[in-house]
Order: structure tokens, then C-alpha cells, then sequence
């Protein structure tokens, strides 16, 4: 049954669903004022006034664009589609249902990538010198991935079809990671409670990722940083398929 | 003829109400097979369960020989979908529409857009293919439904009330496409409390009630068999008493129905005797006098009268 030409197939069908998601949600209102507007605003809230040159800043600039765009319209699909009744739709299609989940995962990610790379070729522009822009870049995708499948995974529970209800409770468990993630402060100066708080936060190695590849001062050291970006990428992948199987049918019974 | 559904002792329950009770029914490929009930019988319910949306609690189903929860991809491959509930993406275009759901049944790109033109343009929609289904009327987006749930040819359509709140001409329309789908070899299962287009268009009728079958058959054979259902109807010349008549032997019912009087009765034969002795004993004259097979109606209305205790 799972035969490669079984599973490639239903990759084909999950590009089929990321388009879907792309031309529908992408211009959702929710999907723009907490993917993009908020934290714009809440960058800006605290950096203004603390006299930091565009090298310093971005690091933790771009891991809050990354973070932020890419957990935007994961978490909005799901409710969408239960309550406009498409998703019922899908549920009887022959599509499996991790390929629609690795679908909207991958319309979560695409929104993130693009709209990350904007702040990265500003800076460029700009002319801020990038020391390993090929390790910012993979660490880019390697995070992007990551949190599309976290934004997935946060629609699972409460199976509600109030889309702003789950960008509420998502938005409840993201603007605190991002406090914690050496985003405002770096790690280096957080209290011995801070540092082990922000090593639960997968946004830490990412923002650890970008200061190295700026300026080659890293925390946790790149290996570590990448391996577990992918350590967690993989468990959120793998625990939104799991979970949205036990609890999607849930939804229409 | 092959089996194309075939459904064994299927129960669904919802807390404390059963919405699909132990039932179980063959339907042959090529058959119009019809699910005919009233509000909340279950209908619904049994189609989400072929459809393999939900699970059952118990039984077992097959689609074309997969069984549904077993190999519930390849039952889904081959099932083309009309849900009770209009579901297209109303973000985006008739075209669009079509298109996703083709690629979610793997139709290569070409069939894919040749199947969606053909479809759009026998609907009559193929002019507002780039319009966003938001825009479309009741009746606009039940057509676009109808393609998608073709785009992919299927070999069973499900079809869950399709012209519920259409108009004569919209119904009309939908009605003509299940006959001539049904013409070259699909084989269609759908729900409808409409007894009219049951009896037009269905091969066979189960008739469903709280959750059980009642009755299933042809729906001729279904008129004919349902006993105490034959009716007599007879004018006379003079107001007759009504409770005299509900006393004649044989007569199950009476009914005045304008100047004519309706009998219900099992046995057409002994009741006309009785009705003449009647009318000959009490100096009445017959003025037209008329046996009728009882409408389909009436047997569905007898049949879930009796499953609802009434
Ligand atoms: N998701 C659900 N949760 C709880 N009860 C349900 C659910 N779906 C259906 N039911 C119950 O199951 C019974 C059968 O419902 P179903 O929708 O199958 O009826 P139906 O025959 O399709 O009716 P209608 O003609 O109104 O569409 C009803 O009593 C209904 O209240
Ligand atoms: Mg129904």
C-alpha cells in the first residue's frame, strides 16, 4: 500500500491542496494582522529608542518575520474549511490525511519563506555584511518548515470552526515564546532560569542560528542549532499528523 | 449484475440516539437506488458513512468490493460525491473548483481541463467559469457540485437530496443528467423525501425510518405489496354516513375526499362486494366507483406511520 508510487501520488494531491490554501487564505484578514501587522508593531514597540545598528537588530528581526509568517495561516485552515464545509469536501476525496495536512503545512511555509525574504534582501541591500549567507538561508527554511508544522499542529485542539478563535489561542502560545527566545534579549544575558526556559523554544536556535551567521558568535554552536531545528520540526510534523488523524473525525460526528 | 454497495449490519449512534440502526442492503451496479425517508431518518448519515467520512460503530460496508474502512482510498478513488450541505470553495472560481478537485483524484491535467469544459458547458456555466462561487445563486452552485462530484467519472455517485430547494427547471435539469449518467453505467445511490422523484427516477427504494430500513423494493412492487393499502373510491348519489361506512367488514379506513369517499382496505375484491351490498341495502346509487393502487405516498406515510408507533 505505502508503495512510492502510492506516496507521490498523494504528494501531487498535497501541492494540489497548497495551492488551494495559497489562493484562499493568504489574503485572509486574520492571516494578515497576525502574521504581519502584529508583530511589526511589536518589534517596533521595543526596539525604538534602544540605539541598535540593522546588524544587531536582525537576527532577532528576522527570526520574529520567520516565526511569525510562518505560523500565520497554518493555524487558520482547518477551522476555515470545518465551518465553510469544504472540508468535508476533502475528507471524502481520496487523499490521505497527512497529505492535506503536508499540504497546508507547505502553503504555511511558502507564506513564510516569501515574506522572510524580504527583510533578508533589505539588509542586503543595504549593504549589512551577512558572513555565511548560505547558513542563514538553509537555517531559514530549516525554521520555516519547522513552525508551519507547529502552526498545523495548533489548530488541532479545540476542534472549533471559529477561525479567530484558534488565531487567538495560537497567538496565546507564540507572542510568549517569542519572550523567551532571545528575540529582545539576548540568551547570553538571560538569568540562569531564563537560559533553560529558552532552550524549550525551538525560535531560540533559530535567532542563535542568525546571530552566527552574521557575526559568527553563536550560543549553542550550529550543529547543535540545526539539529534541533530538525528534531523539532520532525516531532511537530509528525504529532500534527498524528493527532489531527485522531481528532478530525471528531468533527463531523 | 455485480454488487456495487453492500452494506451489513451498519449502526451509527449518536449518544443516546441511534441515527443509523443495524441495517443492511445490496445495491447492483447500473441501479438507481433510492434512500427515501423522512427529516432526521438517517440518510444523511448512512451516506457519510459510505462516503467515509465518518466511521460506523458496527457493521461493515463495501464500495465495488473495498471495504470502506479497510481500504477506504480506493472506495473514494472511484465515488463521485454530491453532499447534503453545498460545499465548494466560494473563494474561488467555478474553474478553480473544478480543477482542485480533479488534481485530488489524480485526473492527469488534460483529461482534467477537457472533463471540466465538457461539464461546465452541459450545466450551462461554462460562461461564468472565472466568476468566484460566492457570487453563484442556490441553484448555480448545486450545478458546479454536480461537476465535481463528475470530474473524476465515477462508477457510484452519492447524491444527498440534489434538488432539495431548486427550482422545477434546476431540479429538472439534475434529474435528466442522473438518468443519462445512469444510461451509460453508473451506478447512483441518493437520498430524497421527494416521493414523486423516487418513484421516476429509482430502480429500488429503501424506505428508512429512525434509523431502520422499513422497506426496500421496486416501487411498483413496493405499492402492490404493502397490504391494507389498496384503496377503493366510490361517489354516491346521497350524503352518506361515514361511521356506517368505517363499519363495513374488510374496511380498514374511510375518508371523505371532496363528494368521492376514499376505503382502505386489503382485499380489493371482498370490499367492492361489501360497498355494493352496502350501497344496494341502504338505496344508494353508485355514481362512479374506482380501485387505485395506493400512491407511493401513502405507503411510505403507512410504513414510517407504523415504525413511529402512530
Ligand atoms: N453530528 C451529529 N451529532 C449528533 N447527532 C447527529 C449528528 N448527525 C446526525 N445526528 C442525528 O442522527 C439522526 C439522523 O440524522 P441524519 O442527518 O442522518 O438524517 P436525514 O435522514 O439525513 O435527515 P434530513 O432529511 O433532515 O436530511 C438525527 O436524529 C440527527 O439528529
Ligand atoms: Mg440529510
Amino acid at each position: 500500500m505505502l508503495s512510492t508510487t502510492f506516496f507521490l501520488e498523494q504528494i501531487k494531491r498535497s501541492l494540489a491542496i497548497a495551492k488551494k490554501d495559497i489562493q484562499i487564505y493568504y489574503l485572509k484578514g486574520p492571516v494578515i494582522v497576525f502574521g504581519l501587522i502584529f508583530p511589526l508593531f511589536l518589534f517596533l514597540a521595543f526596539t525604538i529608542g534602544r540605539n541598535l545598528s540593522a546588524k544587531e537588530l536582525f537576527p532577532g528581526f528576522i527570526g520574529m518575520v520567520v516565526f511569525f509568517t510562518a505560523t500565520s495561516v497554518g493555524p487558520a485552515i482547518l477551522p476555515w474549511e470545518a465551518r465553510s464545509k469544504t472540508l468535508e469536501r476533502l475528507v471524502c476525496s481520496p487523499i490521505s490525511t497527512w497529505a492535506i495536512l503536508f499540504g497546508d503545512i507547505l502553503a504555511s511555509f511558502i507564506f513564510g519563506l516569501f515574506i522572510s525574504l524580504v527583510p533578508l534582501i533589505a539588509i542586503l541591500i543595504i549593504g549589512v555584511e551577512i558572513m555565511d549567507l548560505v547558513l542563514l538561508s538553509s537555517g531559514m527554511i530549516l525554521a520555516t518548515f519547522c513552525f508551519a508544522s507547529l502552526s498545523v499542529l495548533l489548530s488541532v485542539y479545540p476542534p472549533t470552526d471559529i477561525p479567530s478563535t484558534v488565531m487567538m489561542l495560537s497567538s496565546l502560545i507564540k507572542f510568549p515564546l517569542v519572550f523567551i527566545s532571545g528575540v529582545f534579549v539576548p540568551i547570553e544575558q538571560l538569568p540562569e532560569w531564563g537560559k533553560i526556559v529558552a532552550s524549550a523554544s525551538p525560535l531560540t536556535y533559530f535567532v542563535d542560528l542568525a546571530k552566527c551567521s552574521v557575526n559568527g558568535i553563536s550560543y549553542f554552536s550550529v550543529p547543535v542549532d540545526l539539529a534541533v531545528l530538525t528534531a523539532f520540526a520532525l516531532v511537530f510534523l509528525i504529532s500534527s499528523v498524528k493527532l489531527h488523524e485522531r481528532f478530525l473525525p471528531k468533527r463531523f460526528s | 449484475m455485480s454488487i456495487a454497495i453492500s452494506v451489513h449490519n451498519l449502526t451509527k449512534r449518536y449518544g443516546d440516539i441511534t441515527a443509523v440502526d443495524n441495517i443492511s442492503f445490496e445495491v447492483k451496479q447500473g441501479e438507481i437506488f433510492g434512500f427515501l425517508g423522512p427529516n432526521g431518518a438517517g440518510k444523511t448519515t448512512t451516506i457519510r458513512i459510505l462516503t467515509c467520512i465518518i466511521k460506523p460503530d458496527e457493521g461493515k460496508a463495501t464500495i465495488m468490493g473495498h471495504d470502506i474502512e479497510k481500504e477506504p482510498l480506493q472506495a473514494k478513488q472511484i465515488m463521485g460525491i454530491v453532499p447534503e450541505m453545498s460545499n465548494a470553495y466560494i473563494d474561488l472560481s467555478a474553474w478553480n473548483n473544478l480543477m482542485l478537485i480533479g488534481e485530488l483524484y489524480g485526473v492527469p491535467k488534460k483529461q482534467r481541463a477537457e472533463r471540466a469544459k465538457r461539464l461546465l458547458e452541459k450545466f450551462g456555466l461554462y460562461d461564468r467559469r472565472n466568476q468566484l462561487v460566492r457570487d453563484f445563486s442556490k441553484g448555480m452552485k448545486q450545478r458546479l457540485i454536480l461537476c465535481m462530484a463528475l470530474i473524476n467519472e465515477p462508477t457510484i455517485l452519492f447524491l444527498d437530496e440534489p434538488t432539495s430547494g431548486l427550482d422545477v427547471e434546476s431540479a429538472k435539469i439534475i434529474r435528466e443528467m442522473i438518468v443519462e449518467l445512469n444510461n451509460t453505467g453508473t451506478t447512483v445511490f441518493l437520498t430524497t423525501h421527494n416521493m414523486e422523484e423516487a418513484n421516476k427516477l429509482c430502480h429500488r427504494i429503501a424506505i428508512i425510518n429512525h434509523g431502520k430500513i422499513a422497506a426496500i423494493d421496486t416501487p411498483e412492487k413496493l405499492r402492490v405489496k404493502s397490504s391494507g393499502l389498496q384503496s377503493i373510491e366510490a361517489s354516491f348519489d346521497y350524503l352518506v354516513n361515514m361511521d356506517d361506512l368505517a363499519k363495513i367488514p374488510c374496511i380498514k379506513q374511510v375518508e371523505k375526499m371532496g363528494d368521492k369517499i376514499k376505503f382502505y382496505t386489503s382485499d380489493t375484491n371482498e370490499a367492492l362486494n361489501r360497498i355494493m351490498d352496502y350501497a344496494r341495502s341502504h338505496g344508494l346509487k353508485i355514481i362512479t366507483l374506482n380501485t387505485l393502487a395506493p400512491s407511493l405516498e401513502e405507503v411510505f406515510l403507512k410504513l414510517t406511520q407504523i415504525k413511529n408507533g402512530v
